[in-house]
């Protein structure tokens, strides 16, 4: 196959690679994909606010719009189709249970602002979730209504800087994060008002408890640590962290981004964490949706739990009641609201679905399988790849890029050959302390027939890579997808973030932009 | 357990492999003590007939808006939805994908993100959007954010017609952030005067159209004095279809325009997950939140689609990024764009068109109830009403009778009892004239 294969059809389309135009390139005007009823005859109430002048948007018919989206499908690598490897962001099986489950319309089609007695399902949905989460990881209490796990995160900042403000230590503005840490930990801590000063790693991957020590003073805030942290690693001094961290009058906020690695095998609490949160997204199973909608729920320890934001479900009897209002006399030292509504009710019906279904048991055999496939993976892998930490590791393994010296392939190159063979890439150059990262999660979800396939092709790569008369085709992969590589560096030097109308041209033929730029 | 491929033997052979003797082995830099000490009072695994009973059962006792005449509002609507909608949205290959971070394989992704800024672009009258936030709360927080760094100042005003959510949101996020947000009193009464609080120390100035009581406002002139201060202003939305039928806040002035997309994205779900919708001027493009699909080539030359301008963001910027944000809500994004593909320019507009006759047919019925006044002079789908007694009340009563007759200021304003006799009230396309008078009828018996 050449390196510079073309589209050699008169359509551009390849088999069952096809070429789809934008929504604004397909317009006919004045179509529409759904009928509504007439409407009736009133004397409008719009108060001069009516708008003379018309948006743009497309017409499309039902079967062109069904056909377009079924087509950008088509476009896609995701879960159902193959293997996603990507570090740190458990890509496991989505259960359509929990699709279905979300579609009953008792939980699909009721409104947040019902009154609270014709809810009351939903208010036991969000406990009993809660209960769940609480009873995994031993913590006193859950703020349910983060949206994603950065979101998580500043949820469970905001509690510490609410309770040291509360105790007269507002002074404390620093908060010590690893570097290894992934971007959002700095990035929330930021949006908390802290500064953030960097922990050193020790050359195995975990936290350099001594160095962190040093740091530690009246002067910190938090502490916060991914555990197990983004090398793949259990941190083994997580409880003299903990102890040293509170020593010293500050919080130990633990990530839980790769919380499936030690799900029902012990409770966070007894590491003396005082928040984390939760991604539903990864370890309970949500669908990830092409970015979100994720869920983060940060758990709390009971020197937290009074400054969890609103909204919280109480059980009053064997009522459940929703506290809604921070700083009220039924939530006096609630620290505000981070999210509208109740939170990502949607999300919280499939983790629950998720979590029934796979029982106390269940989670702890997932995250047993999910740290038998990583490290299944690594044992594989590790004679001819170069891994950056000795095993055993948890959920996921990590490689540098040592074996590809000298090769002329690049991490980014290996990882596009791989997508050639029908595998979605792990994660690259993450974490940044290891040199060209590749960050292998094969979770619980994929079988030894999967992986084998997928070590097989690694090893076959790696192996061609170390030939050293590659380098051409692994810089011209991949070749078998919808588009080749994309120039990132023009879509960011003029960008062309939206279809714009262009005027005709003399002929009268009207063409977008974007068009323009396609041609 | 249906959702664990491995089975004993290939547990045996890959732990062989390894050279540990078992699964245990593998987590031996967990401490010893918590890993010994650990016991989980939690159920056994169940089988999907099991878990479908046991969630049937709790989703059976909410009272849903299927069996009950409903016009609730207040930011969360209830509409219909073409059933292709979902089904699209459960093709795998958009469920269970994840951020788009290899675009060669990610194309139907980010071409549908690419349509999505374009849609919400178009119809705030806006010249850039990105690719969702959280919801409309967390979009509006993010907002302000913005706003303070681009004009580097450190004050906010929230109008009381603001959605109270957005507002505790906001309010919140900006505790630590020395940003002084000042929410001004909630305005049913449409006393406010935002043009005269407008100074040259502030940031920005929050206001929501339709506003949360209902009213429809010309924000032109308030744009303008904000403007000339050196001062943005942010225009939230929280129910989408209005810009199907009303002048867009960017034709108005608007600097940021925020909202909820939900009422055209989906479910109500009890309110989430919801989508946030962004758009501002390009001149503020590189203090924008959140991601952003553009348009490139690739190596043949061929248009595609790639994340981009990303130095903005937490991933490479760490504690400097303009936000935290990663995931954000691109399926319920994704939903929004179908339905509004599906709609098109003559769909969006009857629906908008619907909307506003549904809700006057509806005012026109509660004016005739005795003791029941309307507040807003204008009002898109939604409008307040002043009852004789405390709404609370009222709709438990309603309810009582099977109707979701609204939503209670109180709710929101427990503080405030000058406004417990207020109710708000939502009219959609999924109204009939039936509702309508149904409750209008139970209004009369309860008041």
């Amino acid at each position: 196959m050449s390196a510079h294969m073309k589209a050699d059809t008169t359509s551009g389309n390849r088999g069952l690679a096809i070429e789809q135009l934008l929504i604004f390139e397909q317009d006919t005007k004045g179509a529409t994909g759904v009928d509504l009823p007439d409407v009736p005859k009133v004397r409008e109430r719009l108060g001069g606010m009516k708008n003379a002048a018309p948006i743009g948007l497309p017409g499309m018919s039902e079967p062109e719009v069904v056909r377009h989206y079924t087509r950008l499908s088509q476009r896609n690598y995701s879960i159902d189709t193959g293997f996603y490897p990507l570090g740190s962001c458990t890509m496991k099986h989505n259960p359509r249970l929990n699709e279905k489950m979300a579609r009953l319309p008792g939980f699909a089609e009721i409104h947040p602002f019902q009154p609270l007695s014709t809810v009351q399902g939903a208010l036991e949905l969000i406990d009993t979730t809660a209960r769940w989460l609480k009873e995994l990881t031993g913590m006193a209490a859950v703020a349910m209504s983060p949206a994603a796990g950065a979101h998580g995160e500043l949820c469970g900042l905001m509690c510490i800087r609410a309770a040291h403000e509360a105790a007269g230590n507002g002074a404390r503005k620093i908060v010590l994060v690893p570097e290894s840490a992934h971007g959002t930990n700095p990035a929330t801590a930021a949006l908390c008002g802290y500064t953030v000063e960097a922990v050193p790693a020790t050359a195995d991957g975990h936290v350099d408890l001594d160095a962190l020590k040093l740091k530690l003073g009246p002067h910190i805030a938090a502490v916060m640590i991914t555990n197990p942290n983004t090398c793949g690693l259990f941190e083994k001094d997580a409880i003299a962290i903990a102890e040293a961290v509170h020593g010293v009058g500050a919080y130990f906020y633990m990530d839980g981004a790769n919380y499936n690695a030690i799900v029902g095998r012990l409770k966070i609490a007894d590491l003396g964490v005082d928040a984390m949160h939760i991604n539903l997204h990864k370890t309970f199973s949500t669908p990830h949706g092409g970015g979100g909608p994720g869920a983060g729920p940060t758990v709390l320890s009971a020197k937290l739990a009074p400054f969890a934001p609103v909204p919280q479900v109480i059980k009053v009897g064997e009522k459940f009641d929703a506290l809604e209002h921070a700083q009220s006399p039924r939530a006096p030292t609630a620290f505000g609201r981070m999210k509208g509504y109740h939170g990502q009710f949607g999300v919280f019906v499939r983790a629950l679905a998720y979590m029934m279904a796979m029982g106390g048991d269940g989670l702890r055999q997932a995250s047993g399988d999910a740290v038998l496939n990583a490290n299944y993976v690594m044992a594989r892998l590790s004679k001819d790849l170069t891994p950056a930490f000795a095993g055993p590791c948890m959920h996921e393994c990590v490689f540098d890029d040592g074996f590809l010296k000298g090769t002329g392939v690049s991490t980014l190159d290996f990882a596009k050959a791989l997508i050639d063979e029908g595998f979605h890439p792990p994660t690259m150059y993450f974490p940044l302390v290891v040199h060209g990262a590749l960050l292998i999660e094969p979770t619980e979800t994929e079988s030894k027939a999967s992986l084998d396939q997928f070590i097989t092709t690694v090893l076959a790569l790696a192996a061609k890579a170390k030939t050293g008369t590659a380098a051409d085709d692994f810089h011209a992969a991949p070749l078998f997808t919808p588009r080749r590589r994309l120039d990132e560096t023009k879509a960011a030097r003029k960008p062309i973030l939206r279809w714009k109308p262009v005027a005709p041209d003399r002929d009268g033929n009207g063409a977008s932009a974007s068009r323009q730029a396609a041609e | 357990m249906r959702y664990l491929p491995l089975s004993e033997p290939n547990r045996r052979d890959m732990l062989a492999a390894i050279g540990v003797g078992k699964i245990e082995d593998l987590f031996r830099d967990l401490p010893a003590g918590p890993l010994a000490s650990a016991r989980f009072d939690l159920p056994k695994s169940a089988s999907e007939i099991e878990v479908e009973r046991a969630l049937s059962a709790m989703a059976a006792r909410n009272l849903d808006c299927t069996k009950a005449p409903a016009f609730l509002g207040a930011g969360n609507y209830r509409h219909h939805t073409p059933a292709s909608l979902d089904y699209l949205i459960q093709r795998g290959e958009f469920l269970t994908a994840y951020t788009p971070y290899q675009p060669e394989i990610s194309q139907g992704t980010l071409q549908a993100i690419f349509e999505f800024q374009s849609q919400v672009a178009l119809i705030t009258g806006m010249e850039v959007a990105n690719a969702s936030m959280y919801d409309g709360a967390t979009a509006c927080a993010e907002a302000v954010a913005m706003a303070a760094r681009v004009t580097k100042r450190s004050a906010a005003i929230m109008s009381g017609q603001v959605h109270p959510h957005y507002r505790d949101v906001t309010t919140t996020a900006m505790k630590f952030l020395d940003v002084d947000v000042e929410c001004l009193a909630p305005d049913p009464y449409e006393i406010e005067d935002l043009i005269g609080r407008v100074h040259s120390e502030l940031a920005c100035v929050v206001v929501q159209t339709p506003g949360f009581f209902g009213r429809l406002k010309d924000y032109s002139t308030l744009a303008d004095v904000c403007h000339e201060a050196g001062v943005l202003l942010v225009v939230c939305v929280t129910e989408p279809v209005a810009l199907g039928l009303i002048t867009p806040p960017g034709h108005q002035g608007a600097d940021i325009v925020v909202g909820e997309g939900q009422s055209l994205a989906g479910p109500m779900s009890f309110g989430g997950p919801g989508v946030g919708l962004f758009a501002t001027r390009e001149k503020f493009l590189r203090q924008m939140p959140g991601r952003l699909a553009g348009e490139t080539t690739d190596e043949e030359g061929r248009r595609g689609w790639v994340l981009t301008l990303s130095t903005r963001e937490q991933h490479i910027r760490r504690e400097k990024a303009t936000s935290n944000i990663c995931t954000n809500s691109g399926l319920i994004a994704l939903a929004f764009t179908i339905h509004m593909t599906l709609l098109g320019e003559a769909g969006f507009t009857k629906l908008a068109t619907l909307n506003h006759a549904r809700a006057v047919q509806l005012a026109e019925r509660l004016e005739r109830v005795p003791g029941v006044r309307l507040l807003p002079s204008s009002f898109f789908n939604e409008f307040t009403i002043e009852l004789p007694k405390p709404a609370m009340g009222v709709v438990e009563d309603l309810a009582k009778r099977g109707i979701l007759g609204g939503v209670p200021v109180s709710r929101f304003y427990p503080s405030y009892p000058e406004l417990a006799d207020l109710l708000m009230v939502a009219a959609t396309e999924t109204n009939t004239e039936a509702d309508m008078d149904a409750l209008a009828t139970a209004l009369k018996e309860v008041l």
